[in-house]
């Protein structure tokens, strides 16, 4: 019997709670009922094109279920993961990485090589352990509130805990091929959510572009697996990566392709590996899914952009860094290719990003391609081998991350709200609470103490798409608030649906340029918003975002100083991103909460009262997380740092002396001395940017109908920017109307042309024999020509002697055909073989 | 070492369907639920055994591959034949013709048995499907049925004649269901076009089989022939009755490890006798599998026939083609495998890449389907090509993971087509909601077509491109140029088609499951009947099983594999 409290074994038990979870409520909720589709909110709402349509509609008790089923497997998933965090840090630093937890079983037979599955926790696992279940939590709470009007909540929970289960299998993987696995279950997840209303058009299209903007990266990746696997015989991470003589054999072996070019096995297995994540991680040239993927409920963003699918990829990268460095030394100015590959993809991509970020004006997309941006800090951070720095950086930004995106989800929920209220008025009589439909029974749910009421309420006669219930009541009161869940991402500005009724104008919740003034109607979400923002830019001292991205700029300090170039690169590139990072988090603020309201919308925005569940789940998370935004990066200061170094860390930075020891000794990585410089960068590119940002927006805030002063500072420059450099007009002629016409090509003209032609010809020409022969029969015997004009006037008729039923025919037709491919072997064999 | 029956187990798979449909032809053609209940009856009784023949086999087969582990170093002269041999379970041999060697021998080896079970599944997934049909439901079923009994018989033969008699059994109730059912606009054309594929390949494969027993009898005769012979009689790997002239296959594979199609033919310095008829017999079977440029027959007659016979046909009957040209062409023919195949894997990356493209430009669902198998099975015939034991491992995963596939993809678009009675797939939409089961049941295919791990796809797919990447030394020699480390790349380029695939399964799904639903348009749409249900799952659920634990097939195709390895004179 296996001890489960053995922290060799529990790690198996960590991604069963959330993916019990999904089998459990797929199988358990009732979907079956359907239910005429009005304009009701409750499956109306954003919902485009429901009207009159039968929609599944979960019971009541399936919706608790769904939420009580979920919550207990992210629960269960995030106490186990932290005792075992807890379990490892009781092992204590350098012990645990010689001595890690972990187990396997025997999964395939593959020849001599028997194929097996396992866990893994080292020194690098832990922080991800730590933040991964942490943030899951956060954002399963965060959707309570959220989904609580979607009619297919019940889906949303099943298919948001299969996501957090495969997280956490590649977290926990001990090999390449597991690690694969979660990886691939969370691109279908992300699919399945990303098109999670996939009545939708636009919603789906970002659905298909993310899946196969991952996949093509995807089966790349498998090839390097694949590479690895052949060059060998494991996937184990352990036998590969913390093993100098496989190291040194794979970086000593020229690779199959490129092998000429000087390029190492692993050099090429690296590069395959790191395109993966280039896909996974929306790095340049495959980031264009990411900011699509916005269509997605936004609980979904926050799982995607923070705690896991964009965390996975640049976790894998490294996870696998041993290998990339294998046959160099970055620390020595030894750059190998894959190195070499991220330095320049990451480093890029993050500027790059950040370019196009200043130019966004919905408040989803900005905080989409500050992800990209900051996901490159720390692709370029592990291309110079700041291994530390990158995790470091991978954990900071997912807390403050994750806050930014379930916040916005507040802020557009606010202008939702808003934008309601401002349909609704005049109305009159509003008194909805209890006023339930009967045929849709209220679902009453104790949940943390409060009582949730899943908002049944019926408006009926309103012809328009959105409809929030609970305007006439002042904001501060008692007030549930309805309509959480319904979609934003409908808003789409590119999308024409569902807005046409009863609508004036088109209106985007979304648009930072309908908002202004929020921080009066929303202040917890403007704290938290922030708190957040200023983390992500990196603000001095007091947020995590600055400890992590000081340290990279330290990272790469110490090799600029040494003079090797992919270092300077590094340094300034980032130091440049980072202050354009600063500028668009204080425009992005300056525009949501700062100045007077720009429409109608925005005064009236909220997000209902402070006593309604659905406010309080929508809102704890972002207080949770906010703290850990602020202090996560404590564990990282540098002792030798003035005043806090004494204060949070005496004598080792205890964030990199215990994630090092996931690396051997030979190649871990140096610690970088104390230097002002770096930091005295971070101060002036985050206050500087900061500083600009409030200039130009804060200032004399923007109000209604002006424009972006950006317009006239960018010129011509601001179109490029705001259509992100037109890398979707530019994939559409280079990949996919290519694939369009390859498919044609080889459909019409090589299968149904060439090869059917021939056939056809064969054909045409047997029965021509065969006419001719009968023919001939029927004239030598018979005298008799009447078989000419018939057998010619068949000529015509393509296959029509299939038709006739001639067996003499038929007999014929395959004498001949096997006639001819026998001869054609007979050519092909004595060619090939007979020389 | 394997469980035993105290049956003719072997004997009653094959002989029942041909019974039951001899006797349905008897019944009333009025009285459908006699008809349709009998060949339910037996289909699922097939399907029991069937699976009794499964585990049976399954229980046995550690044991087996220590015993395959000791041959592979013992010194004799017939390891290899051996370790085939030793594989098979539940055989049966009764002399039929003694005079020309012929005999009724049967029997299942680590390869075959996966094919007897996925037989039974698509047999009664088959029954299921065809319920309704109103037209002639008696011949229909009776019909069928002739047809899983070739199908049968095939996998389980272990004689030459046996194997072609029941090859060409399979085909010709196949002919009679697509032209008598199939869809009105296709069934002749497409009907006659597959079967004179078929027939030729078949053809093409009897006059080299036939070559080749010669040959073998010939060896025999000589005296270390007959010495080699004698000493497989007393290991009892070939019955004591043995002639040199036989159509035993176990026989004929103790010819191939002895060299005995290894001499030179046609007075030439170099050709020989293997190399020469090579091409013959595998390309001559795997016409059935579709391998390019003979793979044309198959979209036309999945589209032309009906459900049932286009969820047996793909699922079962092409692995058919690839089964035999992997048991009669590489196994009887190595020295001309290690010729040939390095060239044919060209073919195999064509059919993976340009099958996936043209499938993205169909737009009708079935012709979708149809082209993708022919994707798909490029990638069997590709682990047949790298001769290593983890790519034909893989090739015999991917049989049995896209027959399950393949034939519930046509159950789905079956159940689509019968309730909105077009299969154009602009015109679809929406259906996800109406009908959900199927749309679940076809996205679980769609992702195990794509490969997505923790489905069988990727367990089958994943060893496929490994081995491809073991087979680096491989090298092809046409005249003086020679060419190796090739296949490495060859595995790169037929992603591709793996990319392409994720693009028409997703624009498939999108078309027709998501998006808006027309009620106008498609009144009669609603959900499943039991019997679909049934269908769905009996389909659906292996692909997740044997995608999570692989190692409850992967044990019994490595040791099917292995004997293979070994006559081509790699080890494992």
């Amino acid at each position: 019997m296996i001890n489960f409290s053995d922290p060799n074994f529990l790690p198996w038990l960590i991604p069963v709670g959330p993916l019990l979870a999904f089998v459990i409520i797929v199988l358990l909720t009732n979907r079956s009922r359907l239910v005429p589709a009005t304009d009701r909110h409750e499956y109306g709402g954003h919902h485009p094109e429901y009207n009159g349509m039968l929609v599944p509609v979960v019971s009541p008790s399936s919706r608790v279920l769904s939420i009580v089923v979920g919550m207990s497997g992210a629960v269960a998933a995030w106490l186990m993961s932290w005792k075992v965090v807890f379990d490892a840090l009781a092992v204590g630093t350098g012990t645990f990485g010689k001595s890690v937890f972990g187990s396997s079983v025997e999964w395939m037979a593959l020849g001599d090589r028997p194929f097996t599955m396992g866990v893994l926790i080292d020194p690098l696992t832990i922080p991800l352990l730590f933040m991964v279940p942490l943030a899951v939590l956060m954002i399963f709470i965060y959707s309570i509130g959220y989904m609580a009007h979607d009619p297919r909540q019940a889906r949303f929970f099943a298919l948001i805990s299969l996501f957090a289960g495969a997280m956490l299998t590649l977290v926990v993987a001990d090999n390449l091929l597991l690690l694969f696995v979660g990886w691939e279950v969370m691109g279908l997840c992300s699919f399945m959510l990303i098109g999670f209303w996939f009545e939708k058009h636009s919603a789906y299209k970002a659905a298909v572009k993310a899946f196969t903007t991952t996949r093509v990266a995807d089966v790349i990746m498998l090839l390097g697996i694949v590479y690895l696997y052949s060059q060998t015989g494991t996937l184990s991470f352990r036998e590969i990566l913390y093993n100098q003589e496989v190291l040194a054999q794979l970086a000593g072996t020229p690779a199959l392709l490129f092998g000429g070019l000087g390029i190492s096995a692993s050099g090429l297995i690296g590069m395959f590996l790191i395109i993966g994540t280039v896909g996974k991680s929306a790095q340049f040239p495959l980031h264009v899914w990411l900011p699509d993927a916005m269509e997605g409920p936004t609980p979904v963003s926050a799982m995607i952009h923070a705690a896991a699918m964009v965390s996975a990829g640049v976790y894998a990268v490294i996870r696998m860094y041993p290998l990339f460095e294998a046959g160099g030394h970055p620390h020595a100015g030894e750059f190998t290719s894959p190195l070499l590959l991220m330095t320049f993809v990451g480093g890029f991509t993050a500027l790059f990003a950040a370019t196009i970020a200043i130019a966004q004006n919905d408040v989803k997309k900005v905080l989409a391609y500050s992800t990209i941006s900051q996901l490159g800090f720390m692709v370029a951070a592990l291309g110079i081998g700041a291994y530390i720095a990158a995790t470091f950086h991978l954990i900071t930004h997912a807390f403050f991350k994750a806050l930014l995106f379930m916040a916005s989800g507040s802020v557009i929920h606010a202008m939702e709200h808003g934008e309601h209220h401002v349909h609704e008025h005049g109305h009159g009589d509003h008194g909805h609470h209890g006023d339930h439909d009967e045929d849709y029974p209220v679902a009453p749910a104790s949940i943390g103490g409060g009582r949730m009421e899943l908002a049944y309420e019926a408006h009926d006669g309103h012809g328009h798409g959105h409809h929030h219930d609970e305007h006439g009541a002042d904001h501060g009161e008692f007030d549930d608030v309805g309509g959480i869940g319904d979609e934003h991402g409908s808003h789409h500005p590119h999308d024409a649906h569902a807005h046409t009724q009863a609508h004036d104008h088109h209106f985007d919740p979304q648009d930072m340029m309908n908002m202004g003034g929020l921080k009066d109607r929303i202040p917890v979400t403007f704290i938290t918003f922030v708190i957040g923002g200023l983390s992500l830019a990196g603000f001095p001292l007091i947020t995590a975002g600055f400890w992590s991205k000081d340290e990279i700029l330290a990272d790469a300090w110490l090799g600029l100083t040494e003079g090797f170039g992919p270092q300077i690169f590094v340094f300034f590139i980032l130091a440049l991103a980072a202050f354009l990072t600063a500028f668009y988090t204080a425009r992005q603020l300056c525009l949501t909460f700062l100045g007077e309201p720009r429409t109608e919308e925005a005064k009236h925005a909220g997000l209902g009262g402070p006593r309604s569940v659905i406010s309080i789940t929508m809102q704890l998370p972002l207080v949770i997380l906010a703290v850990f935004a602020l202090f996560a990066g404590f564990v990282g200061v540098p002792p030798d740092f003035p005043i806090f170094g004494a204060l949070f860390s005496p004598e080792v930075n205890p964030f990199f002396e215990f994630v090092k020891y996931s690396l051997l000794v030979e190649i871990q990585p140096p610690k970088p001395p104390f230097s002002v410089w770096p930091v005295l960068t971070s101060f002036a590119v985050a206050l500087g940017g900061l500083a600009l940002g409030y200039w130009m927006y804060g200032r004399k805030p923007l109000t209604a109908g002006q424009p972006d002063p950006m317009i006239k500072i960018l010129g011509p420059l601001y179109n490029v920017l705001k259509n992100k450099y037109y890398f979707d007009e530019l994939y559409t002629i280079v990949f996919i109307r290519p694939s369009q016409a390859i498919a044609r090509v080889t459909s019409d003209f090589i299968d149904r042309g060439i090869i059917d032609g021939i056939l056809h010809f064969i054909a045409r020409a047997a029965n021509f024999i065969g006419d001719l022969l009968k023919v001939f029969n029927l004239w030598l015997i018979d005298g008799v020509g009447d078989g000419i004009p018939q057998g010619l006037g068949k000529l015509g008729e393509r296959l029509k002697f299939l038709q006739t039923g001639r067996i003499q025919q038929y007999l014929l037709l395959i004498a001949v055909f096997a006639l001819l491919i026998g001869l054609i072997f007979a050519a092909v064999s004595v060619g090939i073989a007979g020389n | 070492m394997f469980e035993g029956f105290s049956f003719p187990v072997l004997s009653a798979i094959i002989g029942l369907p041909i019974v039951m449909g001899v006797l349905i032809l008897f019944i009333d053609s009025q009285r459908r639920d006699i008809i349709r209940g009998i060949a339910l009856m037996t289909a699922a009784a097939l399907l029991v055994l069937s699976g009794l023949v499964y585990f049976g086999y399954n229980a046995g087969v550690t044991a087996l591959m220590e015993q395959q582990d000791a041959l592979l170093v013992a010194e004799t002269d017939h390891n290899a034949t051996e370790m085939f041999y030793r594989s098979i379970a539940y055989e049966e041999r009764y002399d039929w013709i003694p005079q020309l060697g012929i005999s009724y021998h049967v029997g299942v080896d680590g390869l075959s048995t996966p094919m007897v079970l996925l037989t039974g599944m698509v047999a009664v997934a088959g029954v299921l499907i065809s319920w309704n049909i109103q037209d002639r439901i008696r011949e229909f079923m009776a019909f069928f049925l002739l047809l899983v009994a070739g199908v049968y018989g095939v996998f389980v033969s272990l004689d030459m004649f046996l194997l072609f008699f029941f090859y060409e059994l399979a085909i010709f109730p196949m002919y009679l269901l697509i032209a008598g059912w199939g869809w009105v606009k296709l069934r002749q054309y497409a009907a006659m076009k597959l079967t004179l594929y078929i027939l030729i390949g078949s053809v093409v494969a009897l006059v080299g089989a036939i070559a080749m027993i010669v040959t073998a009898a010939t060896y025999f005769e000589t005296e270390a022939g007959a010495a080699v012979l004698t000493a497989a009689q007393t290991a009892g790997i070939v019955p004591e009755s043995a002639q040199p002239f036989s159509f035993n296959i176990v026989q004929l594979t103790l010819a191939a490890e002895n060299g005995a199609f290894n001499q030179t033919v046609f007075g030439s310095e170099t050709l020989t006798f293997a190399q020469f008829w090579f091409p013959f017999l595998f390309i001559g079977f795997a016409v059935l599998a579709g391998v390019f440029p003979f793979h044309n027959w198959s979209p036309d007659g999945h589209v032309a026939a009906p459900t049932a016979v286009s969820m047996i046909h793909a699922g079962v009957l092409m692995k058919l083609g690839a089964f035999a040209a992997l048991r009669v062409g590489v196994q009887l023919l190595p020295e001309g495998a290690l010729v040939h195949l390095p060239w044919i894997v060209f073919l195999t990356v064509i059919n993976v890449v340009m099958g996936a493209f043209i499938a993205f430009r169909q737009r009708d669902f079935k012709y979708v389907i149809g082209f993708s198998s022919v994707s798909h099975m490029g990638l069997v015939a590709m682990g047949f090509a790298t001769m290593n034991v983890t790519g034909l491992h893989g090739a015999g995963l991917q049989m049995f993971s896209h027959g399950a596939m393949t034939a519930l993809f046509f159950g789905c678009v079956g159940m689509v087509y019968d309730r909105a009675h077009t299969r154009d797939i602009p015109s679809l939409g929406g259906f996800f909601r109406r009908m959900p089961w199927v749309a679940a049941a076809f996205i679980v295919g769609g992702l195990t077509s794509m490969g997505m791990p923790g489905l069988s796809g990727f367990v089958a797919e994943y060893p496929i491109f490994m081995g491809m990447f073991d087979a680096s030394e491989v090298t092809l020699r046409i005249g003086s140029l020679e060419l190796t480390n090739y296949y490495p790349i060859l595995a790169i380029i037929s992603i591709i088609g793996i990319v392409i695939t994720a693009g028409y399964v997703l624009r498939v799904t999108g078309q027709v499951f998501f998006g808006e639903f027309d009620a106008g348009k498609y009144p009669e749409v609603g959900d499943i009947a039991i019997t679909d249900r049934i269908i769905l799952f009996l389909l659906g659920v292996p692909l997740l099983v044997l995608g999570m634990y692989p190692a409850i097939m992967s044990p019994m195709i490595e040791a099917g594999v292995r004997p293979v390895v070994a006559l081509l004179g790699g080890g494992f």
